[in-house]
């Protein structure tokens, strides 16, 4: 389980002698995913590259624009999360209009937004693309393998999974108008309350909720505890640990201040304002990705990244505020036996941990009368730029704008959470494929493994996704001339 | 009593109202885009097109004349209508999902009504920068369809002239009456008529933005075919200004 740290082969360029295995999944809504595996000459697996097409031009294209059109507008990176680039856009915003303090109000409700947001998306990333890998084994029939076969299979888990779901997309729109890509947030504060009765909807609902979210936290523990060697040891790699912590040192998605650890728990960082982000945080470019690879400044590159996201968030945090998530924290960190748990497969289970305690989090939001009364705007001194720092469901999301006298933007960065785990995904890609590449033969079972790592973190690639009975993936090898010698496609 | 036909249904009609003004009085929805009740006609952008006595005419400028019979609200004309509003919509960078006028918008409005589901052409993607040089009011080119009610309304109304349309073909372009081209080198003012008769999201208070929530907009409230009493400055939903 253990490795050596930081050891980082992924990142050399250009390296002789390599036979290459490229993993080209076809492009789908989300952009392009491909993975490359870099075979040495004893056909070991030396080196891994993941290539996603990222952001796709938000950075340049906000640029000229005026900036109350920008938290709408990025939102749009995802079809998934749009919630949190809504918000953290925002986030930013409120500095850019002199307002470090939201009203009550204003923040509760982002605050209810944003938590409906990571229910739905942890309920989407567990039950409906993961689970089907968990429940019915990663080599499983393909064509059986998705929400559906699990509907079939698993009727109350397929059950609870879309209502989960629903519930928090309800919870999003009741806060931003729409289910998906709503307008809710506005720079100072937020454009609608939510009545007296739309919380009597949602209070009608919310037990049930938290109930089921309890179950899903019992549901991956019986995983684990079913299989604990392929749970702890799936893709496992060590490497340090960063996201917001609230006050206190509590977990808090929506607001706080950056830590970080090191792979033994040992604290790096803490107390890190976040609009100085780019003194702790810098970004590396490589040849043969889209996207950067960010690392701590003060450890440089090779030792410096990091993983982002609930394995981070459950165990960079010294409590959770609701009381029964808090107390599947405990034996989470208690599994851990007073290590850190790096497997990426325990990501599903500090991701539930979150599921609830993002359902514990909007019931007791619900009883709040903040909600519906009280001022929604604030405005203040007009700065030139902002950062906003959220947690997204996949992990620590950064928004940093300038803005011009006429209102415009002038310079957008941003760093979201599936760059924060680019080497991450890289170094567990490279483990499973270390251990399930055989020889020369490319096999499905190996796409398999390969997705399955990948999903752990991240649901939005192309390639992580599952397609209804088909597997959207292509993949190649090639010899050191760059010869194709073997193929494999999913059937259509 | 004189009378048109409009799809079957007598419509009386004043001498001198034009086929548009009958069917408005008469809560009659002819799509329209130009077309403002407070401002002399031009029969520009041909949205409200119908069939007078078998001609293709434009409702806003033509006079009902008694007998008219008149074809609105047939297929025939919404597919023209729809043609007409994909031309527009590919034309200029029209991309509702981010636009704050997005509920308040004419053009969108009028693609929901006549079910336009894609823009069929290709797009033009025209590179026209904003102007947020006036403090208060910010143009946003990308949007422009031309109707030139700013133009008139700046000149009719505010006695300004501050908007005109310059070029010819595909190269017109709304204009800004200043040497530096620049909207804060005039003397237009947010109280202007100009500065509230925008069908579409070219001009916009600056930083109101999405301050109107989803579904209180003013086409979330009730689709644009059934707000013909309404003209365009005076909502029924709310609005920014």
């Amino acid at each position: 389980m253990q490795s050596a740290p930081f050891e980082l082969e992924t990142a050399a360029a250009g390296v002789p002698g390599l036979r290459r295995v490229a993993i080209d999944p076809v492009s789908r809504v989300e952009g392009h995913g491909k993975v490359t595996l870099l075979l040495d000459e004893h056909d070991r697996v030396q080196q891994v590259r993941l290539h996603i097409v990222e952001f796709r031009g938000f950075e340049k294209f906000i640029q000229g624009r005026p900036y109350w059109e920008v938290p709408v507008m990025v939102q749009r990176l995802c079809g998934i999360c749009p919630v949190s680039h809504h918000l953290a856009a925002a986030k930013a915003l409120d500095h850019v209009v002199g307002v470090d303090r939201l009203t009550a109000s204003a923040e509760k409700l982002r605050r209810l937004m944003h938590y409906g947001q990571i229910l739905q998306s942890h309920a989407l990333h567990f039950f409906h693309l993961a689970s089907p890998d968990l429940l019915f084994g990663f080599a499983s029939d393909a064509g059986r393998r998705n929400i559906v076969g699990i509907a079939a299979a698993y009727p109350e888990v397929a059950k609870q999974g879309v209502l989960l779901r629903r519930f928090g997309q309800e919870v999003i729109r009741l806060t931003a108008g729409k289910r998906v890509h709503g307008t809710g947030a506005i720079p100072g504060g937020v454009n609608r309350a939510v009545s007296r009765a739309e919380r009597d909807v949602l209070l009608g609902d919310i037990y049930q909720i938290v109930a089921w979210s309890r179950q899903a936290v019992h549901l991956v523990k019986r995983l684990h505890a079913a299989d604990p060697a392929l749970y702890d040891g799936f893709g496992t790699f060590r490497s340090n640990l960063l996201s917001l912590v609230g006050a206190d040192g509590k977990l808090d998605f929506y607001d706080g201040r950056l830590r970080a650890r090191d792979a033994d728990g040992r604290l790096l960082v803490d107390e890190f304002p976040v609009r100085d982000y780019q003194e702790l945080i810098s970004e590396e470019v490589k040849a043969w990705s889209y996207m950067k690879f960010p690392f701590l400044t003060a450890l440089g590159p090779q030792e410096g990244w990091y993983k982002v996201g609930p394995l981070a968030r459950v165990q960079n945090c010294d409590s959770i505020a609701t009381p029964l998530a808090e107390a599947e924290r405990r034996e989470f960190i208690d599994y851990g036996q007073g290590t850190l748990i790096h497997a990426p497969l325990a990501y599903h289970w500090a991701r539930m941990i979150e599921l609830l305690h993002t359902a514990e989090t909007i019931k007791d939001l619900l009883h709040d009368d903040d909600l519906s009364t009280g001022e929604l705007v604030h405005s203040g001194k007009r700065h030139h730029s902002g950062v906003g720092v959220i947690e997204a469901p996949r992990g620590t999301l950064i928004h940093h704008y300038r803005v011009d006298d006429d209102d415009l933007v002038t310079m957008c960065n941003l760093i979201v959470s599936t760059t924060h785990n680019n080497q991450p995904m890289n170094e567990a890609i490279r483990r499973v494929a270390r251990r399930y590449l055989d020889g020369r033969q490319l096999s499905e079972g190996l796409l398999n493994h390969v997705e399955v790592a990948i999903r752990a973190f991240d649901p939005c690639l192309s390639c992580a996704t599952h397609a209804l009975g088909r597997m959207p993936l292509q993949i190649e090898l090639l010899d050191a001339a760059g010869q194709v010698i073997d193929r494999l496609s999913s059937p259509a | 009593m004189k009378t048109i036909l409009l799809d079957g249904l007598p419509l009386p009609f004043a001498d001198g109202q034009t086929i548009m003004e009958a069917a408005t009085e008469a809560g009659i929805f002819i799509p329209h885009l130009c077309h403002h009740p407070e401002f002399k006609p031009q029969g520009s952008c041909k949205l409200c097109t119908v069939k007078a006595n078998g001609r293709y005419v434009s409702a806003c400028t033509l006079p009902a004349k008694d007998g008219m019979e008149v074809e609105n609200n047939s297929p025939d004309l919404n597919d023209k209508r729809r043609t007409l509003l994909q031309m527009l919509f590919v034309e200029g960078n029209h991309f509702c999902p981010s636009c704050e006028k997005s509920g308040n918008c004419m053009l969108q409005a009028l693609a929901y009504e006549l079910e336009m589901l894609t823009p069929h052409f290709e797009q033009f993607y025209p590179d026209r920068p904003v102007d947020a040089s006036h403090p208060e009011v910010l143009l946003d080119f990308n949007r422009c369809i031309l109707c030139e009610l700013c133009v008139r309304a700046s000149r009719d109304v505010d006695g300004k002239n501050v908007f005109a349309l310059s070029g010819r073909g595909i190269r017109k372009h709304l204009i800004v009456n200043a040497e530096s081209g620049r909207l804060a080198d005039t003397d237009f003012s947010l109280a202007d008529k100009a500065a509230q008769v925008c069908p579409v999201g070219v001009i916009l208070q600056k930083r109101k933005g999405f301050a109107i929530p989803i579904g209180r907009r003013r086409y979330d409230v009730e689709p644009i075919a059934m707000q013909v009493e309404c003209a365009p400055s005076r909502t029924s939903g709310e609005q920014e200004s």
